[in-house]
């Protein structure tokens, strides 16, 4: 099967230069990571600050280029200048801060702007920011200046400009770090939708715990290395491991975990309340029988 | 304080001037700012005054976003009427000490005044009613015969669309950088000029570390977005001139021929 996205061995040094271009120092952000996606997955990718995260996700719509190893987008290796437009449109990017990836001063002509730059005609282009924007559910506010919407709706015409571009997979770099827990809420809730949906194949780079339980591979990362990879599950049922990587877990797993310490017969990696809830149940039917 | 600078600010509503295509409102402000500097009579300016009027109440633009623009010209304003008013020579009309005011001063002043206020207020309509994406592409389409002369028309159009865009975004930011240096103790208000322009730096300087920042992160945006450039684009919103476009131009070439017979030749 064609892999969406596939790094070899990739490698990637920030050079520190002075004043007069001599090497400085070099720090080295990814050191051979291998990682590969398959098309409809939903990705996370976890990792305090520094840890490499985002200069990892820039690599995917080729706005970074390796150092040594190889990254594929769709087949396409990202150092081929040929092959560039295509993989920007098919690896659409959401940023950090809202305020400073929307270029247009009315939602539609930002959700436009994609589609332009690719040179959608007229008529196309408006067929794809109405449904974008319907599907990211700011279809009322299309009128609108960028300036009077809330962190969280800014994030979502961002989603609708990806969208409108028709892309494959799309790379979410911390888009709710500077977000409500409302806000955040409903990015989470659209790019899952997209993935279920659509089946957009969708890369989250975060640090909430919360947002990873969704996914159906987490890669945690440290120190630009790959350290843990794996379901939310088992990923989570390993609570000291990701102490060590200065990661917390969720609030239900450390729950969990500290009761199963305590003595409680619970499982490892219990991810929702839900779930813990019925897990103490069982043990509390057991202790009555 | 920092929030009332209406340029670049768009209001949103449905309207006749709305709806105009942004290169007829853009040769219509440059007529009507040049239809000021030909009126040397007072009939020109009430002819003026009428036909802003006019497009103030077809914009239905409250005029209290208009005005709000003055409040900041009007340093500038006051240092222009007070030059005009001391310096012109000519007939002498009132003298104070080494002051003289003279009837043709006067009447420069009051005119120059006048001319100033009905700019900024024509200019200011035109920013309100036309979003800035349409004013830079009314712009880049009007002067892309300049491309001849390789201008980067469609690269300026777009600087200069971000740099509208982040207006109020810059406008709030330093509002908050203000008040968190004043939170620590810094005085914007008081002492000399020289004192307060000296503490305008700290204000200055993380402003400026900040709009990098952004132009950085904006600039990545945009690639990610397959923005390459003017060449092979195409126009979500493309600009056709309509009935109401052609009739809006020759109300304004008419205007102009009314303000040169009545301004100029009476």
């Amino acid at each position: 099967m064609k892999k969406m996205i596939k790094t070899d061995n990739l490698v990637f040094e920030y050079i520190r230069r002075d004043e007069e271009g001599n090497v400085e120092g070099i720090t080295r952000a990814i050191d051979k990571v291998n990682l590969d996606v398959k098309p409809g997955e939903f990705i996370a990718i976890l990792g305090h600050n520094g840890s490499g995260k985002s200069t990892l996700a820039k690599h995917f719509n080729a706005l970074l280029y390796p150092t040594e190893g190889e990254v594929f987008v769709d087949g396409m290796n990202i150092e081929d200048d040929q092959h560039l437009w295509d993989i920007r449109q098919e690896a659409g990017m959401v940023f950090q801060n809202p305020d400073n990836q929307i270029i247009g001063q009315v939602v539609e002509e930002d959700v436009g702007f994609g589609p332009e730059n690719m040179g959608v005609p007229t008529d196309e282009i408006w067929e794809r920011v109405d449904e974008s924007l319907k599907t990211v559910g700011m279809l009322q506010f299309r009128k609108s200046s960028p300036n009077h919407l809330s962190g969280g709706q800014k994030q979502r015409v961002s989603i609708a400009g990806v969208i409108a571009m028709h892309p494959k997979c799309i790379i979410f770099d911390e888009p709710t770090a500077m977000l409500d827990p409302n806000g955040r809420k409903d990015v989470i809730r659209a790019a899952r939708a997209l993935n279920q949906v659509e089946n957009i194949t969708i890369i989250l780079i975060t640090h909430y715990m919360e947002e990873v339980i969704y996914a159906d591979r987490v890669f945690v990362m440290d120190k630009g290395h790959v350290e843990m990879t794996g379901t939310p599950r088992e990923i989570f049922s390993q609570v000291d491991k990701l102490k060590d990587l200065r990661l917390g877990v969720p609030q239900v797993t450390l729950l969990a975990h500290e009761l199963r310490k305590a003595g409680l017969p619970l499982p490892e990696g219990v991810l929702t309340r839900e779930e813990l809830v019925e897990e103490l149940k069982k043990i509390k039917n057991k202790e009555n029988n | 304080m920092l929030r009332d600078i209406t340029l670049g600010q768009y209001y949103r509503t449905e309207s006749v001037i709305h709806s105009l295509d942004p290169r007829v409102k853009l040769v219509a402000t440059f007529v009507f700012i040049v239809s000021l500097f030909v009126a040397n009579n007072f009939v020109g300016y009430v002819i003026a005054a009428l036909f802003l009027a006019m497009c103030i109440y077809l914009s239905k633009v409250p005029p209290k976003f208009i005005f709000r623009g003055m409040k900041t010209i009007f340093f500038l304003l006051m240092i222009t009427m007070v030059f005009n008013l001391f310096l012109t020579p000519g007939k002498e009309l009132i003298s104070i000490w080494k002051l003289t005011i003279t009837y043709e001063g006067l009447k420069m002043a009051i005119m120059m005044a006048i001319r100033l206020m009905f700019l900024i207020t024509g200019s200011s309509l035109m920013t309100l009613t036309t979003t800035p994406n349409n004013l830079t592409d009314g712009l880049e389409k009007l002067l892309r015969p300049l491309r001849l002369f390789k201008v980067p028309v469609h690269e300026i159009s777009m600087m200069m669309s971000i740099a509208l865009r982040f207006i109020p975004i810059l406008m709030e930011e330093t509002d908050k950088i203000m008040k968190a240096q004043m939170a620590r103790g810094a005085d914007f208000e008081s002492g000399s000029i020289i004192k307060r322009a000296k503490s305008l730096v700290p204000l200055l300087v993380p402003l400026f570390i900040s709009a990098f920042r952004r132009a950085n992160d904006l600039a990545m945006a945009m690639e990610a977005r397959c923005y390459k450039g003017g060449d092979g684009r195409t126009k979500m919103k493309p600009l056709i001139y309509q009935n109401r476009d052609r009739l809006a131009y020759l109300v304004i070439w008419a205007y102009l021929g009314i303000v040169i017979v009545l301004g100029r030749i009476l």
